[in-house]
């Protein structure tokens, strides 16, 4: 995919020599879904993100590239490492991280490291090591590095954060696509997405949007009443707990009697 | 069939969900333990947060209890003069046991000491009760071949628990004994649920039966009735504060377990009482191990996250 991409820029290049000025280029951004409903059968969501890229002129000559980055609310974290402490493996050293989105994905249309400079990154923190921030680790821990690289890891494992080089599909420089899974455990709230246009590594267009995850219907309500009227909520759950014991001991005399 | 919980915003397996609380429920009826303490465990297992399973933990077992005390309360197998003296001291335990653990959790080792608490009360009363089950198995069969009835030796013997003032009667019980030591394990048993995050059955019924000498099956019926008012009273104190409670959770759990209840207190009738012992002995052993081990063993992973603040 990448080689033919590569042939065509070169094949548009050759036949036209044009100029390469700022925001020369735009997205124009679609989404297969502005918002995400959790109802209580959810599984999860693909979402696709398609766009093409609008010019005034013709096409400028370098490597073009797409990211798309999908990232849930952050929220503070403590990360802890076990130690062995007479005999028994307990949290001995913990490290707060500040921000920490409860999921992020990166979707691109090569690997990273070739598409994309080490500065555009830190400036636009696009890799999932850059999406999250870990300062403030207490003095007493050396090596923090870990810690961060063991949030990565584990949730990476749990399909939280994830990176898709090859994932974005480009077509005749000016259309791509891109489809994210959003796992079933999704956290509520605003999911920034943004797309990055890139000529030789460099980010010359970029387009954020939000996708609104909500919960809905009875989850919705359950939630609202839980947070809003806390003891009718408890009574609630308590009166389903005696109805539920009582209605099961009752069917179960009136099976027992007539078996 | 995946169902997403509303307050501990995860999906789960509904299916799963149904096995686990009939399997508890079916324990819960049988030995007239909570189930607390191995349903706590699973549902961590399964990927419940810690504080949604502990609180919801607790609801689902007002619901199995209230079940099985039912069945119970038919076979005139509850104290309930007794029940409401342990009652007493569980409501002054579990504000005692509230204290303790907020204090705790400022030290910031709660989960550690949690699981401490555990491998510690499950080893030793698993051990006590498998020895004392073991030794009256044997008694009973040693009796049978000399030519007994082949029931065991009445163990009514006088202690401590027998010389102490404020003498009441507990007629179903069949006892004439001083409150003093049923509020004590009210008490206690009250700051283990608070803490725990337990009903607290499996301590109480071996004190029933051990420092208070009532009969087996009169302790099952009068500890889950015990246990329905400490674990509803938990589940409020969860629901105002924390708003831990997972109503969708606590449904799925309380079907399988209702339904499991019934069946474990008719098997529960039809095994005799050491047996009955015995098994529940191999059941908190097995617990207490599998606790221990993870305590013990290098954990493949040895980093875990928290939402910050909690610990």
């Amino acid at each position: 995919m990448t080689g033919l991409i590569t042939r065509l820029a070169l094949l548009v290049i050759l036949l036209i020599p044009a100029a390469r000025t700022a925001l020369a280029e735009e997205i124009v951004m679609g989404l297969s879904q502005r918002s995400i409903a959790i109802t209580t059968n959810f599984e999860g969501s693909d979402i696709l993100i398609f766009g093409a890229i609008k010019r005034e002129a013709s096409v400028p000559e370098g490597d073009l590239d797409v990211i798309v980055t999908v990232a849930g609310p952050s929220r503070p974290v403590t990360v802890w490492r076990k130690e062995r402490r007479m005999g028994i493996w307990i949290n001995t050293e913990g490290v707060p991280v500040d921000r920490a989105p409860s999921f992020y994905a990166v979707a691109a249309s090569g690997p990273l490291a070739e598409i994309l400079s080490q500065t555009e990154d830190l400036r636009h923190r696009i890799s999932v090591p850059l999406a999250i921030r870990a300062v403030g680790a207490p003095a007493t821990i050396a090596d923090a590095q870990r810690f961060s690289d063991a949030l990565i890891r584990i949730r990476t494992e749990d399909a939280f954060y994830s990176a898709l080089e090859d994932g974005v599909d480009v077509q005749e420089e000016t259309l791509f696509r891109t489809s994210i899974r959003l796992p079933a455990n999704l956290t509520e709230g605003d999911y920034s997405t943004r797309i990055f246009l890139l000529r030789d590594k460099q980010v010359v267009a970029q387009y954020v949007t939000t996708i609104d995850v909500r919960k809905v219907g009875l989850e919705r309500f359950l939630y609202n009443l839980a947070h809003g009227q806390p003891v009718i909520y408890g009574l609630l759950s308590l009166a389903l707990a005696v109805l539920g014991g009582w209605a099961a001991s009752a069917f179960f005399r009136i099976v027992l009697r007539q078996g | 069939m995946q169902i997403y919980l509303p307050i501990a915003e995860v999906s789960v397996n509904a299916y799963l969900l149904l096995g686990l609380g009939g399997i508890v429920g079916v324990l819960s009826g049988l030995f007239g333990v909570g189930g607390g303490f191995l349903m706590t465990p699973l549902l961590f297992f399964i990927g419940i947060p810690p504080a949604v399973a502990v609180a919801t933990g607790t609801n689902q077992i007002v619901a199995s209890s209230f079940s099985g005390v039912l069945a119970h309360l038919r076979r005139k197998t509850v104290d309930l003069r007794m029940g409401v003296v342990l009652l007493a001291g569980g409501m002054v335990g579990a504000g005692i046991g509230i204290i303790v653990f907020n204090y705790l959790k400022s030290l910031g080792q709660v989960d550690l000491l949690v699981t401490l608490f555990y491998v510690v009360f499950l080893g030793i009363i698993g051990a006590l009760m498998f020895v004392e089950s073991l030794t009256a198995i044997r008694r009973a069969r040693k009796a049978r071949r000399a030519g007994g009835t082949g029931i065991a030796a009445k163990r009514r013997q006088r202690n401590w628990v027998h010389v102490l003032p404020f003498k009441m009667r507990f007629r179903t019980s069949g006892l004439y004994i001083s409150v003093v030591p049923p509020v004590l394990i009210g008490v206690s048993v009250g700051i283990l649920t608070a803490i725990m995050g337990v009903g607290g059955g499996f301590i109480m019924v071996p004190a029933m039966i051990y420092l208070l000498g009532m009969p087996t099956k009169v302790v099952i019926g009068t500890s889950l009735f015990q246990i329905i008012f400490v674990t509803a009273f938990t589940t409020m104190l969860h629901a105002v504060t924390n708003q831990t409670v997972d109503v969708v959770l606590a449904v799925l759990l309380l079907l399988g377990g209702v339904i499991g209840a019934q069946f474990g207190a008719r098997i529960g009738v039809k095994l005799k009482a050491e047996q009955l012992r015995i098994l529940l002995a191999v059941l908190v052993l097995a617990v207490c191990f599998k606790l221990a081990l993870d305590l013990l063993l290098m954990p493949s992973e040895l980093y875990s996250i928290t939402a910050a603040g909690d610990m």
